[in-house]
């Protein structure tokens, strides 16, 4: 079982990801966190049989990412979740809740 | 021509213990798309690791949910223990994956008893929920809880199950069995069961790879995959086969997880034959630094636990990915094509669990 993580960045992202789908491979999840310095790492994880790739990437507070849900269908929710709790603006989700996928109390409470 | 509407389904519907809400979009009474929506519980346990140190945190992922309860702490203990070095001894690998596979017993047993009640089969659920009563009954004999356990730390279990105990289960299961083959093959042969259930929700191999699929619902589209081959805990010392099922129906799901419930059994028997004496646990020093994701099969099918810690206490991050989340867009797309009558016994099928979506 392979486990591999890879940085990468925001700009190369749709190319290794479109890499991974052509090879085969399937989301197994999307998550961000806060770094220390104040930006977002955000961590896609992606599988094949029981081998794993984890990408990640760092953007800037406000910076937008651009979604990956044309290429992996699943991301569309992973990709509202990190918007409903981190603020991460996401481009051209294919199901864009707008905010709506987590009724939280606190706009953005993981930011 | 058709007659287009939107039937909204759940919130609250007699079938959801649990809010998950669907928009129904249907031709007449048949559903040409589904429109999810959760988040109408959710939690942010784990922004708790702000507040919660490393090894309080382990209480606070059992807590996700009442039915997985046993997998979410033990697959977080399991991440904290790979980036601290930590080996655990192997009398807890064996003991921690009996108890695993006996909340997968129990989990299994509430979804079949559930379905059993979706479909008016009401004996069928009582009979399930009865033989979960004893499921339960061992359980809190072995941890003292009956939804939440909190016998596994970082380091180990905090506290070992006596030999006689482990004997006394083994012999409880043999003699439960005769009645989880009669409750399982009441469920698979019964007609009205399998006219309900065939060729209804099809999905093929490739579309729930595609859509992301976990567990019994990727399974019974054929696909050979289980995380509990990754070997983790004493998986690679016990003979089991993933049980599979090619025809991609709502039966075919059904079958997946009825026949690992028999599979559970023979797995806990196996595993309590080969538990070795010794220590539970490790002494535990310093505080984690690094990354890793654990990878496990919860009953509904593979759950990760990522964390992130730096030396500190408190870590940076803890996520949970849960195997409800991942089946929700294979979910939806398993409902087009559907009689909106057919929805409910769907939804029921792949075993939703709203809580471990909602963490």
């Amino acid at each position: 079982m392979e486990n591999i993580w890879k940085d990468i960045t925001e700009e190369t992202l749709l190319n290794e990801v479109q890499v991974l789908r052509a090879d085969k491979y399937r989301l197994v999840q999307q998550c961000a966190r806060k770094t220390e310095e104040g930006n977002y790492e955000l961590l896609y994880s992606f599988g094949k049989g029981y081998d794993a790739e984890h990408l990640k990437f760092q953007v800037a507070p406000g910076q937008s990412v651009q979604s990956i849900s044309h290429i992996f269908p699943p991301a569309f929710l992973y990709e509202n979740e990190i918007h409903d709790l981190f603020g991460i603006e996401i481009k051209d989700i294919t199901l864009d809740f707008r905010g709506g996928l987590y009724r939280t109390a606190v706009k953005a409470p993981f930011a | 021509m058709s007659n287009r509407s939107v039937v909204p389904f759940g919130p609250q519907h007699p079938v959801l213990p649990e809010p998950i809400h669907l928009d129904l979009v249907l031709e007449d009474e048949v559903v040409v798309d589904a429109i999810p929506s959760i988040g109408f519980v959710h939690r942010g346990l784990e922004k708790l690791v702000e507040v919660k140190d490393f090894n309080e945190m382990a209480y606070v992922a059992e807590r996700i949910c009442g039915i997985c309860s046993y997998g979410h702490g033990f697959g977080y203990c399991d991440a904290v223990e790979h980036i601290m070095n930590i080996e655990i001894p192997p009398r807890a690998q064996y003991l921690r994956t009996i108890l695993f596979e006996m909340s997968r017993l129990h989990s299994h047993m509430l979804w079949f008893g559930l379905l059993a009640d979706g479909f008016g089969f009401e004996s069928l659920f009582m009979d399930a929920w009865r033989i979960r009563e004893k499921l339960l009954d061992m359980l809190e004999e072995a941890t003292g809880g009956r939804v939440i356990f909190s016998i596994n730390k970082i380091g180990g279990m905090r506290r070992d199950i006596p030999k006689e105990m482990l004997k006394s289960f083994r012999q409880r299961l043999e003699d439960l069995t005769e009645d989880l083959k009669v409750t399982v093959r009441t469920l698979l042969e019964d007609p009205a069961v399998k006219s309900r259930l065939s060729g209804v929700g099809v999905l093929t191999a490739d579309e729930v790879e595609t859509l992301g699929a976990a567990g019994p619902f990727l399974r019974g589209s054929g696909i050979r995959r289980d995380s509990r081959k990754l070997g983790y805990l004493a998986y690679d010392d016990i003979d089991f086969d993933i049980i599979t099922h090619n025809d991609g129906d709502t039966y075919a799901r059904t079958y997946v997880r009825a026949m690992e419930i028999l599979q559970s059994v023979d797995i806990i028997k196996q595993a309590i034959e080969k538990t070795p004496a010794g220590e539970v646990d490790v002494p535990v020093k310093g505080f984690p630094n690094g990354e890793y994701m654990t990878r496990i099969e919860q009953p509904r099918g593979e759950a990760c636990y990522y964390v992130k810690a730096n030396g500190k206490k408190f870590l940076e991050r803890m996520r949970v990915r849960t195997p409800t989340f991942a089946n929700i867009p294979a979910l939806t797309a398993s409902l087009r094509g559907s009689e909106l009558a057919d929805i409910p016994i769907l939804i029921l099928a792949i075993d939703p669990c709203i809580s471990c979506t909602e963490r």
